[in-house]
């Protein structure tokens, strides 16, 4: 698929070069019955790679709101994880309105999501946040009209 | 129970309404869908809630909600504290999630503004 | 406490997870706020919650939450109940509102899977 050309950067760092396992997900804009799969999957892959439970609940924690902000905001998006032997890495991008103000964004209770969103019971303005605290690095960035990029580090203790 | 009581077994913060603690609570209703609010929540109840937009207010204003109990440590946005002093409509904070607000209060006497939702039920 | 005896004090009704209910059961979680349920919600608890769409399913499955309790009355649609068939997850329904719900459980010993929200309890 063609995508904004953030969708093919993956920030490598030292720890991604000895990578234990490496996938891309596709996520579709607009699709809240799939909603969530994408995140299902990684799950199963962290449980089947034997993480402890405390980095799989931050990890499917910090991939299921990104997924749904894909969703609920997006056009499409793309969830790249890497799982490295101290490591879970996310990078996230999508093509879509992008986020004005990051900051306020990151408010709690903050959120523009519409009547579709806010009845699935997303759309409190909680999801950003709980990324954040989910993570031990959590970098965004974004362009307006273009779309919005989100590298995540969970350590492995 | 008054408001007071309520404060001070929830360990709460008040928000909006310090004037109007000694109000008279009985009954209360929790949701964080303000569909269900309007729906099923009693005039005079007690609204336990986790959401903290003026959505609230405005939902609890038109329910005629006695006072706005937040859960999970949540805090109110300005939005809503603007307009739950408007409205007059007392907002109290609570560390407590949801299920423990309302076993706390289950067990000091406050019922719940309806029990059990049947097909006649809605917007009562 | 068992699910089984989950069922008899809320009178619901077991949608999907008939065989499960011998499992056992001692926290719970209520909230229709699912970025609440990600951050707060503990693996082995009940979740409480009006909401019935196929997300509170893949949270569910996601923070291996044992059982879902929906309340209000509500009744999940077919694509949630196929898709709790799929992943395995109990999913039983009262027509009591989450506040009697809640309260119902607590004084039968269920308490909050966390009790208070502090500031950096979420996502530990």
């Amino acid at each position: 698929m063609v995508v904004w050309n953030k969708l093919k950067i993956t920030v490598h760092t030292a720890e991604t070069e000895n990578y234990l396992y490496k996938n891309s997900f596709d996520v579709e804009g607009g699709n809240f019955n799939n909603a969530g799969a994408v995140s299902t999957q990684v799950k199963s892959i962290l449980k089947n790679i034997g993480l402890p439970n405390n980095v799989i609940r931050k990890a499917a924690i910090a991939c299921y709101e990104s997924e749904i902000n894909i969703v609920s905001y997006a056009r499409q998006g793309v969830i790249n994880l890497i799982v490295t032997p101290k490591t879970v890495e996310f990078d996230i991008a999508d093509e879509g309105p992008g986020i004005p103000d990051i900051e306020l964004a990151m408010e709690q209770g903050y959120s523009t999501a519409d009547r579709q969103i806010r009845e699935m019971g997303f759309g409190a303005g909680m999801g950003l946040y709980n990324i954040k605290c989910s993570s031990d690095i959590f970098n965004l960035t974004s362009e307006v009209d273009k779309g919005t990029f989100l590298k995540i580090i969970i350590n492995i203790p | 129970m008054k408001l007071r009581e309520v404060k001070e077994i929830l360990d709460a913060d008040v928000i909006v309404g310090a004037e109007k603690l000694e109000i008279e609570v009985k009954t209360a209703f929790g949701a964080d869908l303000m569909s269900d609010v309007l729906a099923f929540a009693k005039s005079g109840s007690l609204l336990l809630t986790g959401l903290t937009n003026a959505q609230v207010i405005k939902t609890a204003a038109a329910r005629n909600i006695a006072a706005i109990i937040l859960v999970r440590g949540k805090q109110p946005s300005s939005e809503a504290i603007n307009m739950a002093k408007e409205l007059q409509i007392p907002i109290l904070a609570t560390k407590y999630i949801l299920f423990e607000t309302a076993g706390i209060l289950y067990n000091k006497g406050i019922v719940g503004c309806l029990k059990k939702v049947e097909s006649d039920s809605l917007y009562k | 406490m068992k699910l089984q005896e989950v069922k008899k004090i809320l009178n619901a009704e077991v949608i999907v997870g008939e065989e499960k209910l011998d499992m056992e059961v001692k926290t719970a979680f209520g909230a229709d706020l699912m970025s609440d349920v990600l951050a707060f919600a503990k693996a082995g608890s009940l979740l409480l919650t009006g909401l019935t769409n196929s997300q509170v399913i893949r949270i569910a499955h996601v923070m291996d939450i044992a059982a879902i309790i929906l309340v209000r009355g509500k009744k999940p649609p077919t694509e949630t109940i196929n898709l709790a068939k799929e992943f395995k997850i109990p999913v039983l329904t009262t027509k009591y509102i989450l506040f009697e719900t809640a309260g119902r459980l607590y004084t039968k010993g269920i308490v909050g899977c966390l009790e208070q929200v502090e500031d950096h309890s979420a996502h530990g």
